[in-house]
């Protein structure tokens, strides 16, 4: 549609695709394409230190009141204070221990349940009602019964994470097992091996990347359910520390256990990567 | 190599035999009708088809990893029910266990049946040597190549020493100098470990390079058509492979072929309307 009057410059002339020159994001922008280590780090930390500018402009420049986003300098000064006294510590101590063991609880009868009924149908047939009817509740729905069953304690808290995390992990390694390649089992037989044999030299190694994998996706969920129940009820642990810094209206303390629980969670996700390849050093995600 | 007289008991016999598959919906997939064949003792036949016309079945079926629908299949006059130790397989996909080494792999047979770790190392190293991976006893197969890991496979098989090696495909992954090499390898294993085996492949030339005799199988429901027997000398150099009676087998082979492949596809005028 040409209007008379306007003069149109063509754009088309600059020769074929390829031969436009290519700037450096064009470089690091092609899907799935590996960047050099140094670029992916230079972003990363430029990423980081962008976050902690605008942090910084926010509360040093007065944009925000401190009683909604306090100051680095406020929120590393409460930390300082609060691991001196004793009391960060203490709370950690206390949801470190609830969340270990309720994740190794569900870890420990979560994966032999979830291998069978991966593996074998009539498992599957006989505990999918259950699993699938439970997994849709959240854990949070459960919490009053199970406050009236077993009462505030750690012991209630264990019973919450081992609920939320036994059902999800039951799927997910059902899931891993089911994928096994079944050629890797007939192999096997042609070999000579027993069945029995197939399960525990073949079934049985064949899912452990798999399962290596869910046991560090579990245990991200692990500490949702496990700040959930310490918000619900709690006299102890980081979830109880944040809700107890709130309504002393102490926001510095409120970012110290944020900081807290995200710190712990990497260090939990770096220890299980780390794992994964010393451990399994031959599987293809190591 | 050539089947021997009439007198002689085969080492493997199929009779008759039909597998028909339940698909999801209920419906009966015939993937072998009423296929019978006979394997001599140490011979190599091979058997050419289009995919999905039941090759990978009826190896699985002499495997004992499916079971007829109708018909028996005997080894040394004992009927087959399951899979055992005696018939080894290679299969189409890379099948190593990933969480084994090289070496591991290889000597994975041996120590099902409780061999001595000694034993079990010797055999091991051997088979590796032969199929020319030396060196790589400690590898874990996501560090080789897909050819190396084909030989990786026929090594277990080997090492496991099987009576009937059945092969599916065993070289259809790979490119055409490493599949080459790897035909090569083969004869030259089977000349100092005389096997039977049954060869399965789309690739005629690969068929005919291999086999005392070739069969071809026909589309889906898979039967084999007459027989081609390679009178031919072995080991197949290249003045073999060139010679007049290997292109006579040949072009008896592709005349099958085609014949079937006509016999399947519809008319170029039903295509269009
Ligand atoms: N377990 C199974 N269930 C149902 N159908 C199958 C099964 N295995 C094979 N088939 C069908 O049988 C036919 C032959 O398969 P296959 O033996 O794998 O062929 P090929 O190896 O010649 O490509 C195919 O049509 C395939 O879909
Ligand atoms: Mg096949």
């Amino acid at each position: 549609m040409r209007r008379p009057g306007r003069r149109y410059v063509s754009l088309a002339r600059t020769g074929p695709i390829a031969r436009r020159p290519r700037g450096p994001l064009s470089e690091v922008l092609r899907p799935q394409e590996a960047i050099p280590r140094r670029t992916y780090l230079r972003i990363l930390t430029a990423s980081a230190a962008a976050l902690v500018a605008v942090w910084c402009v926010l509360t040093y420049g007065r944009l925000v009141a401190p009683l909604f986003l306090p100051s680095p300098t406020a929120v590393l000064a409460a930390g300082v204070a609060m691991a001196q006294d004793g009391t960060l510590l203490q709370h950690a101590q206390a949801s470190l221990l609830v969340i270990v063991s309720g994740w190794a609880l569900a870890v420990l009868a979560g994966v032999p349940v979830g291998v069978l009924m991966g593996s074998f149908k009539a498992v599957e047939a006989l505990i999918e009602p259950v699993v699938d009817f439970v997994r849709y509740l959240p854990v949070s729905a459960l919490i009053p019964l199970l406050i009236l069953y077993i009462g505030i304690g750690p012991a209630e808290k264990i019973a919450v994470i081992f609920i939320g995390t036994f059902f999800q992990l039951v799927l997910l390694v059902a899931d891993v097992a089911a994928h096994v390649p079944h050629e890797q089992l007939d192999v096997a037989y042609t070999l000579g091996a027993s069945r029995g044999q197939v399960i525990r030299r073949v079934l049985l190694p064949a899912t452990l990347p798999g399962v290596m994998d869910t046991l560090r996706i579990t245990m991200g969920w692990a500490w949702t359910y496990l700040v959930v129940a310490e918000l619900v009820s709690a006299d102890r642990g980081l979830g109880f520390m944040i809700l107890d810094s709130m309504r002393g209206l102490f926001t510095d303390r409120i970012f110290v256990g944020l900081a807290v629980i995200g710190g712990l969670g990497l260090c939990f996700d770096l220890l299980f990567k780390w794992l994964h390849r010393v451990l399994l050093p031959w599987s293809p995600k190591a | 190599m050539v089947a021997e007289g009439v007198s002689a008991p085969p080492k493997l016999r199929l009779h008759d035999v039909t597998v028909t598959f339940r698909a999801r919906h209920g419906a009966l997939v015939p993937a072998i009708e009423r296929l019978s064949l006979d394997v001599a003792d140490r011979e190599i036949v091979s058997i050419v088809g289009p995919s999905g016309c039941g090759k990978s079945t009826l190896l699985r079926l002499v495997a004992g990893l499916v079971r007829p629908s109708s018909g028996e299949i005997r080894l040394d006059g004992h009927v087959v029910a399951e899979p055992g130790a005696d018939r080894g397989m290679v299969f189409q996909s890379y099948t190593l266990f990933p969480w084994l080494t090289v070496q591991g792999n290889v000597e994975f047979g041996p120590r099902l049946r409780g061999m001595p770790d000694r034993h079990c190392r010797d055999v091991a190293s051997r088979f590796i040597q032969i199929v020319g991976l030396a060196g790589f006893e400690r590898a874990y197969p996501k560090e080789l190549s897909g050819g190396m890991m084909q030989r990786v496979a026929i090594a277990r098989a080997l090492a496991n020493d099987p009576e009937v090696l059945l092969m599916d495909e065993p070289c259809g992954a790979l490119d055409a100098q490493t599949r080459v090499f790897m035909q090569e390898l083969l004869l030259d294993i089977w000349e100092t470990t005389p096997k039977t085996i049954l060869f399965v492949t789309h690739d005629i030339d690969e068929a005919l390079f291999l086999g005392d005799r070739v069969y071809v199988m026909t589309a889906r429901p898979g039967r084999l058509r007459d027989e081609v027997v390679l009178a031919l000398p072995c080991p197949r150099t290249l003045e073999v492979e060139t010679s007049e009676a290997f292109l006579a087998a040949k072009r008896r082979v592709l005349a099958m072929i085609r014949e079937e492949a006509q016999r399947t596809t519809p008319e170029p005028s039903r295509l269009r309307a």
